[in-house]
C-alpha cells in the first residue's frame, strides 16, 4: 500500500512539475490529466472510491476537455514567446516565493497536533454512505451547489457570447 | 499497511507549492488556470487524507463540494479567458495591464 502511494505520489509530482515547466499549454494540459489520474489513484488508496471516480469523470474528463477546447479555440501553436522584461529573474523570484509558501505550509502542518483516530465505520467512503451524508447533514449546501452551477452556466454563456458589450 | 496521514499532507504541500510556482512564473493565463486546478487538487488530497485518518465521511463531502465549485469556476474562468482572447488577441497576463496605474 505504501509503495503504491509512493509510486502514485512520484507520478503526481513529476507530472505536476511538467505541467508547470512545459513550454506549450497543450502539453501542460495533457500532463495535468496524468496528474489528476495519479491523485485519483491516491484517493482510491485512502478509501475514497466515490471521490476517485468523480475526480476522473469531472476533472480528468469534463474540465480537461474544456481546457483542450479553449486551447483549440485559441489556436496556440507556438510555445510561450519571450517577454520584454527578463524572464530568469522573475522565474527565480516566483520559485523562491513558492518555496516560502511551502515552508509556511510545512510549519503549519508540523505545528498541528492530531487527535487520535476513531473506529472505522462500516462501509465508509462508499457511495451509499456519501449519499446518506449528502442528503441529510449536507442537504442545504448540496442544493445551493445546484444554484451555483446554474449561475456558472449562465455566466459562461453570457461571457463567451460573441462580444462583451 | 495504512498510509500515514503525514504522507498525504507532505504530498499535498508539495503539489500546492508546485501550483504556486506555476501561478507565479507562467505568463499564459491558461497554464496559470491549470496550476490553480492543481492547487485545488492538492487541498482535496489533504482533505481525503484527513478523512481517511479520522474515519469520517465529512472530508469527502468537502472534496465533493470543492469539485463542484472547481467545475463552475473553470467554466466561468475559461469563458473569461476566451473573451479576453477575443478582445486582445493573446492571453499573456503581463500584457493585461489596463488596471495598472
Amino acid at each position: 500500500m505504501q509503495t503504491l502511494f509512493f509510486i502514485l505520489g512520484a507520478v503526481a509530482l513529476i507530472s505536476g512539475g511538467l505541467v508547470v515547466f512545459q513550454k506549450h499549454p497543450l502539453r501542460s494540459a495533457l500532463w495535468l490529466i496524468v496528474n489528476f489520474f495519479a491523485v485519483a489513484g491516491i484517493y482510491l488508496l485512502a478509501h475514497a472510491e466515490f471521490i476517485a471516480a468523480i475526480q476522473v469523470i469531472v476533472y480528468a474528463g469534463a474540465i480537461m476537455v474544456l481546457f483542450l477546447f479553449v486551447i483549440m479555440l485559441m489556436n496556440i501553436r507556438q510555445p510561450e514567446e519571450d517577454p520584454k522584461i527578463p524572464f530568469i529573474g522573475r522565474k527565480l523570484a516566483g520559485i523562491i516565493l513558492a518555496g516560502f509558501t511551502g515552508l509556511i505550509l510545512i510549519y503549519g502542518v508540523t505545528k498541528a497536533t492530531l487527535t487520535t483516530a476513531k473506529e472505522m465505520a462500516p462501509g465508509l467512503g462508499n457511495t451509499e454512505s456519501i449519499a446518506r451524508s449528502l442528503f441529510t447533514d449536507y442537504l442545504l449546501p448540496f442544493e445551493v451547489t445546484s444554484v451555483l452551477l446554474l449561475v456558472a452556466i449562465v455566466g459562461a454563456v453570457v461571457l463567451a457570447k460573441s462580444k462583451l458589450k | 499497511m495504512v498510509v500515514p496521514v503525514q504522507y498525504y499532507l507532505a504530498l499535498s504541500v508539495a503539489l500546492f507549492a508546485l501550483g504556486v510556482i506555476g501561478v507565479l512564473i507562467r505568463r499564459n493565463a491558461l497554464v496559470i488556470y491549470m496550476s490553480i486546478e492543481m492547487m485545488l487538487n492538492a487541498v482535496n488530497l489533504a482533505f481525503i487524507g484527513f478523512a481517511d485518518y479520522f474515519k469520517a465521511v465529512d472530508g469527502q463531502m468537502f472534496v465533493f463540494f470543492v469539485l463542484t465549485v472547481a467545475a463552475a469556476e473553470v467554466a466561468v474562468g475559461l469563458a473569461l479567458i476566451v473573451a479576453i482572447f477575443r478582445n486582445r488577441g493573446d492571453v499573456y497576463v503581463d500584457n493585461l495591464n489596463i488596471l495598472k496605474w
